[in-house]
């Protein structure tokens, strides 16, 4: 074991991975930001208090909404994306079009969920 | 492209390890919650969400069915939302949910933590930080 790496943070940052990339990106930020949420949740949940319920308010905030859905459902969508063609391998000769198909199963769901949330916010 | 063929071992060629079965664990328990989480949805609206409750509560029932996700919603008889078929949802969520994030966080500190020891470390905290969520993500369900 013991990984030796040569590059740096900033030929990292530029590596152009394009779709696969961003989806693989979009996936660990989705993760790591429900990992956060959702630990913090049931120990606010969990212990009560004032800390409890300042937590929990932020929760109900429709832009913090607005940010947990983006993580659970991009993770969802993109998770059953990479179990499909992980699970019947021969499909991943089109994984780039699969990734098309996810983001159009997606972002319509993500923008009607989008304008619902604000509406609501907004006492519709 | 088009000739390209699968290369891809059988399971008793590759052999089964602990990484291979967590790989093989991630994606089934995706699976898992994707049928908790429609079947909490769809109960949700059979026992009449769609007129009682705004989009962000049926979302936060169907992600985690405990009555206190609608508590505060305009569902007039909470008694079919605190039955023991949403307690056992609810557990079985829970527990795919804390088994599947916490490999998922393991996976992501290995790209990160290289040394053997380091592993060790963090595999050994991730255990203790599982049995603890779900220790108390069961006491939340079970006592809410």
């Amino acid at each position: 074991m013991g990984l030796k790496r040569n590059v740096s943070l900033s030929t990292g940052l530029r590596y152009k991975g394009q779709g696969p990339m961003l989806t693989f990106v979009l996936h660990r930020i989705g993760g790591i930001g429900m990992a956060v949420f959702i630990t913090i949740h049931i120990l606010a949940s969990f212990l009560g208090g004032d800390g409890g319920k300042l937590a929990n308010a932020i929760y109900e905030n429709w832009a913090f909404q607005i940010f947990i859905f983006f993580c659970v459902l991009f993770h969802a969508i993109n998770g059953l994306r990479i179990t499909i063609l992980d699970l019947w391998p021969k499909l991943l000769e089109h994984h780039r079009e699969a990734i098309w198909i996810e983001w159009a199963v997606f972002l319509p769901i993500f923008g009607i969920s989008v304008l619902v949330i604000i509406n609501t916010a907004v006492g519709g | 492209m088009s000739n390209a063929k699968s290369r891809s071992l059988s399971l008793s060629q590759r052999g089964m390890n602990f990484e291979t079965l967590m790989w093989l664990f991630t994606r089934l328990s995706a699976l898992g919650m994707y049928v908790l989480i429609i079947f909490g949805l769809i109960g949700a609206l059979i026992m009449g969400a769609r007129n009682q409750m705004n989009f962000a509560d049926v979302m936060r029932w169907a992600f985690m069915p405990t009555v206190t996700h609608v508590e505060n919603t305009d569902v007039p008889d909470l008694a079919p939302w605190i039955a023991h078929l949403w307690k056992l949802t609810a557990s079985a969520l829970l527990l795919l949910a804390v088994a599947h994030g916490v490999h998922g966080l393991v996976v992501i500190a290995d790209d990160y933590i290289v040394t053997a020891r380091g592993r060790q470390i963090a595999r050994l905290l991730s255990i203790v930080f599982m049995l603890a969520m779900s220790g108390i993500g069961l006491y939340i369900i079970l006592t809410s």
